[in-house]
């Protein structure tokens, strides 16, 4: 499998119109899901268990706040990427997925010669030393399996290191990802 | 340099903070969230509410809600990259902005110097976008749609 297969159409329409309705935030108030329950008309009771059951099924990852990077000082982030040996790669990318300083870690394909990286894992922090750091603790955990590969042909004598890390320089384009009304 | 990145780093009080944190983690599915919440924080559920509000107005928080998995949302999504030439950085940030599909796009310090996240109805549109956007900017695209998904969950603890 490539790609994220679509999940919506096995949505109910009632989940359908709950996604709409919550997906751009809940209101902070004491009983934010009486106003889920009020706009969706149906039971509290009835909102809590769809809300739960989402959670189950990994709909709803959480209900949390999501804060913006830079105003906490976040400003540094880091797409670390490696070559890692195939038959390793869902064990060694679960390890590394479980560092506290890990925000993504995705397998994804190579595409030699020019893009020999399998793993990639995003960190994030305050300072270039911070995401450096963290680097090199995904480096020590991952030591092991790295691929090496051999520089003999010239066409990939520069795609030949086992690890990398992309820094951010510039936001081109954010937008939030949301789930659209159905065209009657 | 990124405009965001000039942004002012918000000064924070203790319960701000406390709030930041254990709100990233997430919040208990119940009638009264807050509640529970501001026991934990040994505050009261009407000024964890109001800080909570002021964190928000003040853009520290840019969401309180669900957070839905994209993929559930229907779809499909790809991460895709250009190594595009600096003399061109800018005519091309602006042909692939023009997409609708693309959600994301950041510029990197690698010779593949801009990644972009690609959100359509279907796996078909993902194929016409990327061809559209290499007839566009005369750029090979790095494909790099996920194959497995061992973690997502960003936590930035203050």
């Amino acid at each position: 499998m490539s790609v994220s297969t679509s999940q919506s159409d096995a949505l109910t329409p009632l989940e359908r119109q709950y996604i709409l309705l919550t997906q751009n935030g809940l209101p902070i108030v004491a009983n934010p899901y009486h106003w889920v329950a009020e706009q969706l008309e149906i039971s509290i009771e009835q909102v809590l268990a769809l809300t739960k059951d989402f959670k189950e099924r990994g709909i709803i990852r959480r209900i949390a706040a999501v804060p913006n990077h830079y105003k906490l000082g976040y400003t540094f982030n880091g797409m670390t990427v490696w070559d890692i040996e195939d038959e390793l790669a869902s064990k060694f990318g679960n390890a590394v997925g479980k560092l506290p300083f890990v925000s993504h870690c995705y397998l994804r394909p190579r595409h030699l010669p020019h893009w020999n990286y399998n793993l990639f894992a995003m960190v994030h922090g305050k300072t270039p030393e911070e995401i450096q750091h963290y680097r090199s603790q995904i480096k020590e955990l991952l030591e092991e399996v790295l691929v090496i590969r051999k520089s003999d042909d010239a066409s990939q004598s520069i795609h030949t290191q086992s690890n990398d890390m992309l820094t951010s320089t510039q936001i081109l384009k954010k937008t939030g990802l949301r789930l659209k009304r159905k065209t009657a | 340099m990124d405009k965001s990145s000039t942004t002012v780093m918000a000064e924070l009080s203790l319960l701000d903070k406390g709030l930041i944190n254990l709100l990233q983690h997430g919040l208990p599915i119940c009638e009264r969230p807050f509640h529970q919440i501001a026991q934990e924080l040994d505050s009261t559920e009407d000024v964890v509410i109001e800080h909570l509000n002021q964190l928000l107005e003040s853009k520290v928080l840019s969401r309180f809600g669900p957070m839905f998995d994209a993929a559930c949302l229907g779809g499909a999504f790809t991460l895709a990259a250009l190594s595009v030439p600096d003399e061109n950085f800018e005519k091309v940030t602006e042909q692939i902005n023009s997409f609708e599909q693309i959600a994301h796009n950041y510029r990197r310090d690698h010779a593949y110097n801009m990644w972009f996240v690609v959100a359509c109805e279907s796996q078909k549109e993902i194929e016409q976008v990327i061809k559209k956007i290499e007839e566009k900017t005369n750029l090979p695209v790095l494909n790099t749609p996920k194959l497995e998904e061992f973690y997502v969950g960003l936590y930035l603890p203050v």
